[in-house]
């Protein structure tokens, strides 16, 4: 009998061992995760309260008689510095940044990865290297000769308007925000796209070739469509960390009707005329998360898949 | 003048020389097949054809024209790879007509070819999918379809069957041969595979070391193979390479075969080849295919001059349709090929019969036939 038996309880023992570890690792990342969701949620149902309740009620309880006219005054009326038009100006400054910005960075990332793979040249490797050390430059070191080079910019833009009656939004601070994204971003998304194109096959370049395509024909039929998973990951990191800048943000673009939402979300917040109203600070502080939670919901599946297989492949 | 020719071919990487002058020609509609072992060059000169790779001296001419200095869409070519490189993003039909879109042919003209070439392969039901919906044989004939929708002047084929399993190779080989014989384009094939070279080829170039080792028929290269390497290479189960010695007796040459603890094999020569006389009492290499060296029985009755000798079977394989035995001569594993009924025992001595009209001599020094 205890030959029989005595294999079954270390077998039993392992399982009871097997569950306290679960629970524990479950109770825990359902901590981390309380904790980390906790300001989010304040957030949301503070930006659904009143200010009665807001001054007199619990932080963390949920609104009483929950109203969406906090998101309204956000978005239409509230006083970011002197003007008290909302934040919708400012909403819309950025999507004019963010979106070129991001698709150039990703679509010349994507040249460089495409160039860098299937066009090799001599010193590939070396132009490689040094797009990969723009990665590891601080923002901080370059904001002052970016500023010199922008004014620079900005001076030829006049010069531009004087000779030809356009400046090509050269000096625009907008124009400007989207260069230097641009030229930042360049890095990532050329290690993304490279590490990404080093496994597409060659064979399809070589056919596509033979077939009479040219070098942007490859790229535009071929390559391209072959890479949703990278460019997934691309858009979403270079539409999140452009989206959220606020350096370069509140330093080439820190005033006036030219601001971008997240230094614009500074100054609401820092308007110290009357009450401070906190349910209309978050309601703009939501409203100016929510395109990057869009991006993510959107995309996020492609994203995990994209980052694995540019990782394990490169 | 030969419709391809390749004429003093090389090829550098830096200082390491891939192709050391490579010399071939093919006649319109024949089919060249490069065979050798890996590393050997054969993809790399496929690719100097294709104008994937550019090449370091030499010319490469089509009907006369030379073409290495064109780019690859130029040159009036098509080819199939070793993965196919079908277009993942596109529909077979699609990918069918990728290089007709390039060249901007009108899209009427483009459905009427794609029709046409999904008819030859049977590959019409297909149309509309995508490639990763295909199954590795129906891929190979898109791969193949693509190519044969240019109607090109040459077909470059890079090993296409080495990814389809041993039967489907055989089925799409057949369909090569048959799809060569119908419509009678001229083709350049690499494998490392020498039965599909055997089976496709109307010329064969045997490569090593980025240099052409025998061009020739596959009947000459089968039977008068220039070197040990190709007739190692060629023909499986491979040639029997038997270390030998050349003796004189009065009038004749014959061949001794060393045995282990017996007593050696003496095959007379009547007919030796005319450069033997000067091996008289050296070593040389005996080579010798399984089918020439049978049971008297099986062996060629009308045969010029056959030897028998009593050998040792050490092994005997049945194989269904033949039975090979293994003997042991000269220090080496000899295979023998008899027939499937042949009564043969493993330990016992057996008379076999040596054909030595198919016989060939290599210098062990060189490497190379003594004519």
């Amino acid at each position: 009998m205890s030959a029989v038996t005595s294999p079954a309880r270390p077998a039993s023992s392992g399982m009871s061992a097997r569950t306290i570890n679960r629970i524990v690792i479950y109770s825990l990342l359902a901590l981390f995760a309380i904790f980390y969701l906790m300001p989010l949620f304040v957030m949301l149902v503070t930006s659904f309260k009143t200010m009665d309740e807001i001054q007199n009620g619990n932080m963390l309880s949920l609104p009483q008689s929950p109203t969406i006219e906090p998101w309204f005054k956000a978005w239409g009326e509230t006083c970011v510095g002197l003007t008290c038009a909302g934040i919708k100006g400012y909403f819309w400054n950025s999507i004019k940044m963010v979106v070129p910005a991001v698709l150039i960075s990703t679509l010349l990332g994507a040249l460089n990865g495409y160039v860098l793979t299937k066009w090799r040249f001599r010193g590939h490797t070396l132009v490689f290297a040094m797009m990969l050390f723009a990665c590891f430059i601080p923002f901080q070191s370059v904001l002052l000769p970016m500023a010199t080079i922008l004014g620079s910019l900005g001076r030829f833009g006049v010069t531009l308007q004087n000779a030809t009656g356009f400046n090509f939004g050269l000096g625009n601070s907008t124009v400007n925000l989207a260069f230097v994204h641009v030229v930042y971003g360049l890095g990532f998304t050329t290690l993304f796209f490279r590490n990404y194109y080093e496994a597409f096959p060659t064979e399809l370049v070589k056919a596509a070739q033979v077939d009479g395509a040219s070098f942007f024909q490859i790229f535009r039929r071929i390559m391209l469509p072959n890479s949703m998973p990278i460019f997934v990951v691309t858009v979403i990191y270079q539409f999140t960390n452009i989206w959220n800048d606020f350096l370069f943000a509140s330093a080439y673009a820190g005033t006036g009707d030219v601001m971008p939402m997240t230094v614009a979300l500074n100054n609401v917040v820092n308007t110290s005329t009357g009450v401070v109203e906190y349910n209309v600070n978050m309601a703009a502080a939501m409203i100016a998360a929510l395109p990057t939670l869009i991006v993510y919901v959107v995309a996020g599946r492609y994203f995990v898949r994209g980052l694995m297989a540019g990782a394990v492949k490169g | 003048m030969a419709f391809l020719e390749i004429d003093g071919l090389k090829k550098r990487f830096g200082n390491v020389e891939i192709l050391k002058g490579i010399n071939v020609e093919l006649e319109k509609g024949g089919f060249l097949v490069l065979v050798g072992p890996s590393g050997c060059g054969k993809s790399t000169l496929l690719n100097t054809i294709a104008g994937l790779e550019q090449i370091t001296e030499g010319e490469i001419r089509v009907e006369g024209r030379a073409i290495n200095d064109l780019h690859p869409s130029k040159r009036d070519i098509a080819m199939v790879f070793q993965s196919y490189a079908l277009y993942p993003n596109m529909t077979v039909a699609g990918n069918i007509a990728f290089g007709m879109e390039m060249r901007g042919v009108p899209a009427a003209q483009r459905q009427a070819a794609i029709d046409k070439v999904a008819k030859i392969l049977q590959i019409g039901h297909l149309l509309n999918r995508k490639p990763s919906q295909l199954s590795g044989g129906q891929r190979q004939r898109v791969a193949m379809g693509r190519a044969l929708v240019r109607d090109p002047k040459l077909f470059l084929f890079d090993e296409p069957l080495s990814n389809l399993d041993a039967k489907l190779r055989v089925d799409m080989r057949i369909e090569i041969k048959r799809l060569h014989a119908t419509t009678g384009t001229t083709i350049v094939y690499v494998t490392h595979d020498q039965i599909e070279a055997m089976t496709l080829a109307t010329k064969i170039a045997v490569m090593r070391d980025g240099e052409v080792q025998q061009f020739g028929t596959p009947a000459e290269i089968y039977n008068n193979p220039t070197n040990i390497f190709v007739a190692d290479f060629m023909g499986s189960p491979a040639m029997n390479l038997i270390p030998a010695k050349i003796d004189g007796n009065g009038s004749g040459l014959s061949v001794v075969l060393d045995r282990e603890a017996r007593q050696p094999i003496v095959l007379p020569m009547p007919g030796a080849p005319a450069g033997l006389a000067a091996f008289k009492d050296k070593p040389v290499i005996f080579g010798v295919r399984p089918e020439a060296l049978t049971d008297p029985e099986g062996a060629e009755r009308n045969g010029s001059s056959i030897a028998t000798a009593d050998c040792h079977i050490e092994v005997v394989e049945p194989a269904g349709s033949d039975t090979f035995a293994v003997t042991n001569l000269g220090g080496k594993g000899v295979v023998a090929r008899l027939r499937a009924d042949a009564k043969i025992q493993p330990g016992t001595s057996t008379p076999l019969a040596f054909n030595l009209s198919k016989a060939v001599f290599f210098d062990p020094a060189t490497e190379k036939r003594i004519l």
